[in-house]
């Protein structure tokens, strides 16, 4: 069969074939023991033309309810931003994303500069020393923090906030079961980390205590105070950190972390159903010779011109191999890239002018929850997410949003049994007053 | 031009200059200090660029033409499977209702992501021959870690804790004992014999009833079929172990063989090689797992499943799971573009892309096996390994190699890969190039071979017309700059 992404003719086969000095292309493959033959034919679809196919996956995907053609209030750590038009004009550039590893760096200089930058970006924003070259989400990344820390403190217990993420206190626990690490998951009050109990729980065996900032109830956590709690007990302190909100919270690197994690998702990425996203992972010169994944470092060529390569790879699994502390082998480079557009469109007024509305949409939308009679049970500073009790069931509520095509909140109770009937509202610079009205007042309508 | 330092991004900054449009705020305007704790507002600014939106289109446009990727030219890099990213896949992962949809919507407003993922998934068990699929794993590496996890699960759950050694073959990737490690387990090394397979002598030796399984790339990474596989698994499966397949090299087989007709337990698949990701420069990438029936309890959550009723669901009842391996469903953009690939070619079309790989492949390893030593002197499959110590003992490298190959137009193969070939070069051409591309390359190929005899110095001087020569890479690990630093003038 000829196909367009198949180039060789009959003649090109036969002549390779000639130089091969084999009579057909199943004789290369006679070293396939006759037992393990597959001699069937792939029970899959066949094959279909460019346009029928496209065709076909249009009408897949319009049978989904998206955020473009919906009011979507749906945060919980991936959420619906502003996404500068020229990142996808530039990850679209084929030069970046049908390259690989940048291993040769005369030929991927682009690359590696890029990586460089978003290093550079990353360090910038979470006020750490460093940066990597990103990971796979936040939620990998946070697990390879606590790893970090196991292995750096030689310690086998990890103090787990229950306002982080609840999946990413899942693929944590994952992660540390593989290495024999014990979880101690801190519990909240008022919808922050309760002190009260991180100081009973911490002790000289505490690798490090994880947080998240703002934590999974929109919340602003005090990391001053618990930062300095992980350090008298010797052990590190994690944050885990929407990149966006730093734009107007003061930096976890100021506040005493060791090491800053999260999702670079905010900064120009789609919610694309789970991924692919971008993790980002920084930290501490101290900590710079145990960072998992890629980084890029600055040299200079043999004409003394700057140039970028990289670096400090024998931290990593290639090199290392059954020593190594991390596997991971890809970074998320596109997405990191992605990122380092949106960064940049955005720059150093525009993140914060874009932080700010997210803090500033959310009070007006917490105010007119008030104002419509509802409870807010968590009244500390938040960023750009919201709890807000309801009457009725959330899934119900939802339901009924989406006939009037708004996607919902959050339905908390799914996974804090306590918070049954609680919903977890994101409002971002996108949504605008006349948006937040109906929610308030279609969600007062059915809850009444 | 060439001459000069390509600026950074942040060189470019000029204060007051402006790269975005953001909505504009229609609540009442609030003070920061009243929204937030004390201490806790950011007074120092973080120092990203001030461009305009033509700075940044030119400044990426530059670093684009500084970068070398299978649309600009050959990339025959042994092991990546670095084919032709199709464009198809770019436009359909940007449909709105894929793009634009959350992972934590409701199940009944995503149905139709649902149905692609859970149609990919099917395909894949059979492509396979596995008896379920995951598509949760982020990339290979990711992949192999859930699977022996699984693995690591399945032995607790029969009450054979004890087994904590995973054998892998001394050729395998650097992932394969690192992911061992993560997941608890021991490392042993089992070694290859003079034919470049592994040793069953050898791997008889390291097997015991602490055997907690076997890791193998089949093709391995010389490019060749390990034809005592059945064997291997027996010997592993007598002690009570598991045999997992690194997928790789899968490019070779597809059609021909099944890693679970092979006697596999479980498999990882690299979705951004053989089902055209792309690679976007080092990632993202997508690592399903398949399984065989007994490890099907252990899959990471959640689950998807298909319903009586025809609908999608995903399925958190799974008391014996792994748990999570990743926040909400994997690289579903990536899954997008390897089921739209699987689409466009079908059965008869993943056949073809296996004939071709493993055809191209060995019609270069005949073209060039005159210049170069080739330690393995067999029908590969869609790879194969050239040495260069004949080269060596002229005084050129393979590095030197390498970077002359740069001065063509070419991304050189791996070199220095697998590690048990002196001065190894991984050449992997892959299906989607034409035989005057392969043509052109083995010319270069038998060019350079000429030059190390008349004037090794041109390549071991190489490159020659990149905008960058040789990197000091000592420097770069020595005195670390992993970031820009603003000086004031």
């Amino acid at each position: 069969m000829k196909h367009r992404y198949l180039p060789m003719t009959e003649q090109d086969k036969k002549e390779m074939l000639e130089t091969i000095g084999v009579e057909s292309v199943d004789e290369l493959f006679s070293d396939i023991p006759e037992s393990v033959r597959f001699k069937g034919y792939y029970n899959i679809k066949e094959a279909k033309s460019e346009s029928s196919l496209l065709k076909e996956l249009k009408q897949l995907a319009a049978k989904n309810e998206d955020t473009e053609s919906n009011v979507s209030f749906l945060g919980a750590g991936i959420y619906n931003h502003y996404k500068p038009v020229i990142v996808d004009h530039v990850i679209s550039r084929s030069e970046f994303y049908t390259a690989y590893t940048p291993y040769q760096p005369e030929i991927s200089q682009g690359e590696l500069q890029a990586i460089f930058e978003f290093q550079t970006m990353i360090a910038e924003l979470t006020g750490m020393d460093l940066a990597n070259s990103s990971m796979y989400d936040g939620g990998t990344s946070l697990a390879e923090a606590g790893m970090l820390a196991a292995g750096h403190t030689r310690r086998k217990k990890l103090l787990v906030s229950d306002a982080i993420h609840p999946e990413y206190r899942d693929v944590v626990a994952t992660y540390a079961y593989g290495q024999s690490i014990e979880i101690v998951t801190v519990p909240t009050k008022d919808g922050v980390t309760d002190m009260d109990a991180l100081k009973v729980l911490i002790d000289d065996q505490t690798a490090a205590v994880m947080v998240q900032y703002p934590n999974f109830f929109g919340q602003i956590e005090d990391l001053k105070t618990i930062g300095e709690l992980a350090h008298e007990a010797k052990g590190l302190f994690i944050v885990s950190s929407n990149p966006l909100a730093l734009g107007v919270l003061t930096p976890p690197g100021k506040l005493g972390a060791d090491i800053t994690v999260g999702d670079a998702q905010v900064f120009g990425i789609p919610e694309s159903f789970g991924g692919p996203y971008c993790g980002y992972f920084a930290t501490t010169t101290k900590l710079m010779r145990k960072v998992p994944g890629r980084l890029v470092g600055e040299t200079v060529d043999q004409d003394g011109r700057r140039g970028y390569v990289l670096t400090l790879q024998a931290r990593e699994q290639h090199i290392r191999r059954e020593k190594a502390t991390s596997n991971i082998c890809s970074n998320q480079a596109l997405l990191a890239l992605a990122a380092s557009v949106a960064m940049t469109a955005l720059g150093k007024k525009g993140v914060k002018e874009m932080a700010k509305q997210n803090i500033v949409k959310t009070r007006y939308a917490k105010n007119a929850f008030e104002a419509a009679g509802f409870t807010i049970p968590f009244q500390g500073a938040h960023f750009n997410e919201i709890v807000v009790k309801t009457n009725k069931p959330v899934s119900e509520i939802n339901q009924y949003l989406l006939e009037k095509g708004i996607i919902g909140g959050f339905d908390l109770g799914r996974v804090y049994p306590e918070l049954e009937n609680h919903v977890l509202l994101a409002v971002t610079e996108l949504r605008t007053k006349e948006e937040i009205d109906a929610l308030v007042a279609e969600m007062g309508a059915y809850n009444a | 031009m060439h001459n000069e330092n390509q600026s950074l991004i942040f060189e470019l900054s000029k204060e007051g200059r402006v790269g975005y449009s953001l909505p504009e705020l229609d609540v009442p305007e609030l003070d920061l200090e009243e929204l937030l704790p004390e201490g806790y507002v950011r007074d120092e600014a973080p120092e990203l660029p001030e461009v305009s939106e033509l700075d940044i289109m030119r400044h990426y446009t530059a670093l684009s033409r500084r970068n070398h990727g299978v649309d600009s030219g050959f990339y025959p890099l042994g092991s990546c499977t670095m084919k032709y990213n199709p464009k198809i896949n770019e436009n359909v992962a940007r449909l709105s209702g894929f793009a634009n949809i959350h992972p934590l919507q409701d199940e009944s407003t995503v149905q139709g992501a649902m149905e692609l993922l859970y149609d990919l998934q099917t395909s894949l068990v059979e492509i396979t021959g596995m008896d379920e699929v995951t598509l949760q794993p982020a990339a290979g590496a990711h992949g192999e870690w859930t699977a022996l996890m699984m693995i690591r699960a399945f032995h607790e759950a029969n009450g054979e804790g004890h087994r904590n050694k995973v054998i892998v073959p001394d050729s395998a990737h650097g992932t394969n004992p690192a992911s061992a490690t993560v997941a608890g387990f021991e490392t042993i090394t089992v070694k290859s014999n003079e034919d470049g397979l592994v040793d069953l002598d050898d791997l008889r030796r390291v097997v015991g009833e602490d055997t907690a399984a076997l890791m193998l790339t089949n093709p391995n990474t010389l490019g060749l079929f390990e034809e005592n596989i059945i064997e291997m698994a027996e010997i592993i499966h007598s002690v009570g172990g598991k045999v997992y397949y690194d997928g790789a090299n899968l490019n070779a087989v597809m059609s021909k063989a099944r890693p679970g007709d092979m006697g596999f337990d479980c498999v990882h698949l690299n979705l951004h090689k053989t089902f055209t990701g792309p690679h976007g420069g080092g990632g993202p990438g997508s690592g399903p797992v398949g399984v065989k029936a007994d490890l099907i309890p252990f899959l990471p959550k959640p689950v998807l499943v298909k319903k009586e009723d025809g609908t999608f669901h995903f399925d958190y009842n799974r008391p014996q799971s792994i748990g999570r391996v990743k926040p909400y469903y994997g690289n579903f953009g990536i899954n997008v573009r390897a089921y739209t690939y699987i689409r466009t070619m079908g059965p008869d079309g993943l056949k073809a892309v296996t004939e071709y790989a493993v055809l191209n492949a060995n019609y270069m390893m005949r073209r060039l096996e005159p210049y170069f030593d080739l330690p393995y002197n067999r029908h590969c499959k869609h790879e194969f390994v050239l040495s260069g110590r004949r080269q060596k003992k002229l005084g050129v490298r393979t590095l030197d190699i390498a970077k002359r190959l740069l001065d063509f137009g070419y991304h050189p193969p791996t070199i220095y890969f697998p590690l048990n070939v002196e001065e190894g070069m991984m050449i992997e051409p892959t299906e989607t190039e034409s035989k005057e591309t392969l043509d052109a390359f083995c010319e270069a190929m038998i060019q350079i071979a000429k030059e190390t005899e008349e004037n090794p110095s041109l390549v071991q001087e190489a490159p020659h017309t990149t905008v960058i020569s040789r990197l000091d890479e000592t420097r770069a690990a020595r005195t670390p700059i992993l970031r820009y630093t603003k000086v004031e003038a």
